[in-house]
């Protein structure tokens, strides 16, 4: 069976002063997958990200989505930042938080009203932070913090959900939560991208996986791809999968 | 104050300046709120400062002091202070504290140049521009303040209209970027309305002070709440406040500058709030803290007492107070607060657990070992 590509990369190229950060990525992500990308620490993971959402503009490369250029198909794909990039002492709450999650389908100057309340409160409820909706967010511990952040994703109702270590710094029940949640999204045929840091997780909560250090190394499901042959060419030390599995 | 009211009601020129600096200060106040959220407390600084060499120039050229053309020198001076220092900051590898430096001290050194060089020119119209400097709100004439009233009504209009906007772009640029909308043209919006909130007030508060009229409001709301929509209100509040009284104190006591006491009534409120905000306030923090290390201290105190009691199958067993020597933590003071808690019984010399006292350190104890 041949799988429809979601998502396509084509050469991308991304430098930061002269330092390239990613080289000349070729990557397809197959529609439905639930795919983690993992490789060390400044191996270009969170800027793929950024360089596929266009928030980096790239040195070289195109990206499409559903075979038509990112910009044209913006509403189908929704972002989760890490949780460390904003303030979190910003003066609002969890619920308003969420809401924005609306504001590209209202478009300009337009204010949120009931409808998109409902559907905030309906993502709120889906991640379980219901009760916590008028909290001031800087009093919300980080595990509570990334749900906000996923609620606010949900609320986008997209197609494809890109994630940028959405289990960094929370606790093992939120974790189970958000990846419970990952998994439903997969089953109502979403496409979920998760930039991942924990290997020992990949088998158990991913189908899909790409190894990645400034080149793409491979690509693949997870039961095909996912060895020590792989691991060892992504981190360069030598990785006995029984020592991660 | 009543000499003052009975002033204000017949004194066009106090009434003009007191709408004047009340709607310099509300506005600086709102816009305010954006500068300090987004980190930039010093672009307004930069950028008033940076105004300076506009005023200059256009003097130098026109050769007459039209307020209206030397602010509008200023405004484009300013403009481009902002546009250098993004483009620094983009194009280079120096950190924004440090190119708001170069381009406020840059900028300002010139004007100073530029003023002094002004100073020594045979012309009977040159005084009077150090005013600029550190304003001199008695010369704001009544179509000055209206024009600042349009540009008030103008700024908080745009404000309303694009307040999705301007709360999603400070909150999370990234994320705003993927939803489709332009967060360059929305940073350029704030910075701009910025810009003209500092150029109307150069006239009243000066280059030197004018950060401290974005600033001061903004800040000293931010204790008080946690909704952006309450702290920017607050801020104007605030900031029209620190205006109003300001120049009713400055017209009151003789030929006390009016800026500068603007400035220093908006710095009291940030003082007060620091320190009164019951939601971040200094005050309630340090109580918070002393009230936490009490409770702590009561509760070590009756879980020493609760391991000797354990020993004793009656646990309302008096105890003489002196075992207690071996535990530092006690005092008369803290036993008489654990009777009055009906956690002990405190019988001269002697004290005993009560039920209460022994299941809550009973429970203590528990709590701790889990």
């Amino acid at each position: 069976m041949k799988q429809k590509i979601a998502i396509a990369v084509d050469d991308l190229t991304v430098a930061y002063n002269y330092k390239p950060v990613l080289w000349d990525i070729d990557l397809q992500i197959p529609e439905g997958v639930l795919m983690a990308i993992v490789g060390p620490n400044g191996a270009g993971k969170s800027t793929l990200l950024k360089s596929i959402l266009n928030i980096i503009k790239p040195l070289a490369g195109s990206v499409s989505v559903y075979g038509k250029s990112y910009k044209k198909q913006r509403s189908l794909v929704a972002y989760v930042p890490q949780k460390g990039s904003v303030d979190w002492d910003f003066p609002t709450t969890a619920l308003d938080v969420v809401m924005m999650g609306t504001y590209g389908a209202l478009g300009w100057m337009k204010r949120p009203g009931i409808n998109e309340k409902k559907q905030a409160l309906e993502a709120l409820e889906k991640v379980g932070m219901l009760p916590f909706q008028n909290r001031q967010i800087s009093q919300l511990s980080g595990g509570q913090q990334q749900r906000i952040f996923l609620a606010r994703a949900l609320v986008q109702n997209a197609a494809i959900y890109f994630m940028d270590e959405p289990f960094q710094g929370v606790d093992a029940t939120t974790e189970k939560a958000i990846i419970q949640i990952l998994k439903e999204l997969r089953k109502a045929g979403k496409t979920v991208v998760v930039v991942h840091h924990d290997l020992q997780t990949v088998p158990e909560y991913f189908d899909w996986v790409t190894f990645l250090n400034v080149k793409k190394i491979a690509t693949g499901p997870v039961a095909d791809i996912f060895n020590d042959d792989n691991l060892t060419k992504t981190y360069g030390i030598n990785y006995k999968t029984s020592i991660v599995q | 104050m009543e000499q003052y009211l009975e002033l204000l009601f017949k004194d066009y020129t106090l009434q003009i300046i007191t709408v004047g600096t009340a709607v310099l200060g509300a506005l600086c106040g709102v816009l305010g709120s954006f500068a300090v959220l987004r980190k930039q407390s010093l672009l307004g600084d930069a950028i008033s400062h940076a105004s300076l060499p506009g005023i200059a120039l256009v003097f130098l050229i026109l050769g007459v002091k039209d307020n209206n053309g030397l602010l509008l020198g200023a405004l484009a001076s300013g403009l481009i202070s902002a546009v250098f220092i993004k483009g620094i900051i983009s194009k280079t590898h120096l950190k924004s504290d440090t190119a708001l430096g170069i381009v406020l001290s840059t900028f300002f050194g010139f004007g100073m140049l530029l003023l002094t060089y002004i100073q020594k020119l045979p012309n009977a119209n040159q005084s009077g521009l150090e005013k600029y400097l550190f304003g001199q709100a008695a010369t704001l004439l009544a179509s000055d303040v209206w024009l600042m009233v349009a540009i008030t009504t103008i700024s908080v209009a745009i404000v309303l209209l694009f307040w999705k906007e301007f709360k999603i772009v400070l909150f999370d640029a990234d994320y705003t970027l993927t939803l489709g909308f332009n967060v360059k043209w929305v940073d350029t919006l704030i910075t701009s309305l910025i810009v003209v909130a500092i150029i109307m007030g150069l006239q009243t508060v000066g280059v030197v002070l004018m950060s401290a009229m974005l600033l001061a409001p903004a800040a000293a709301a931010r204790q008080w709440t946690n909704s952006l929509a309450t702290m920017v209100f607050l801020a104007g509040l605030f900031g029209a406040i620190s205006g109003v009284v300001g120049t009713a104190i400055s017209a009151s006591a003789n030929h006390l500058a009016t800026g500068p006491v603007i400035v220093l009534i908006a710095t009291g409120f940030v003082v007060f709030s620091f320190v009164f905000s019951p939601i971040r306030g200094l005050l309630f923090k340090q109580i918070k803290l002393w009230k936490n290390r009490n409770d702590l201290k009561l509760m070590k105190t009756l879980s020493f007492m609760y391991e000797i009691v354990k020993t004793h199958d009656n646990i309302s067993h008096p105890h003489k107070i002196q075992l207690l020597n071996n535990f530092q933590g006690y005092t008369k003071k803290s036993l008489k607060k654990l009777q009055s808690e009906d956690l002990i019984l405190l019988n001269k010399s002697n004290w005993s657990l009560t039920e209460k006292g022994y299941q809550v350190a009973k429970n203590l104890y528990s709590h701790q070992e889990s």
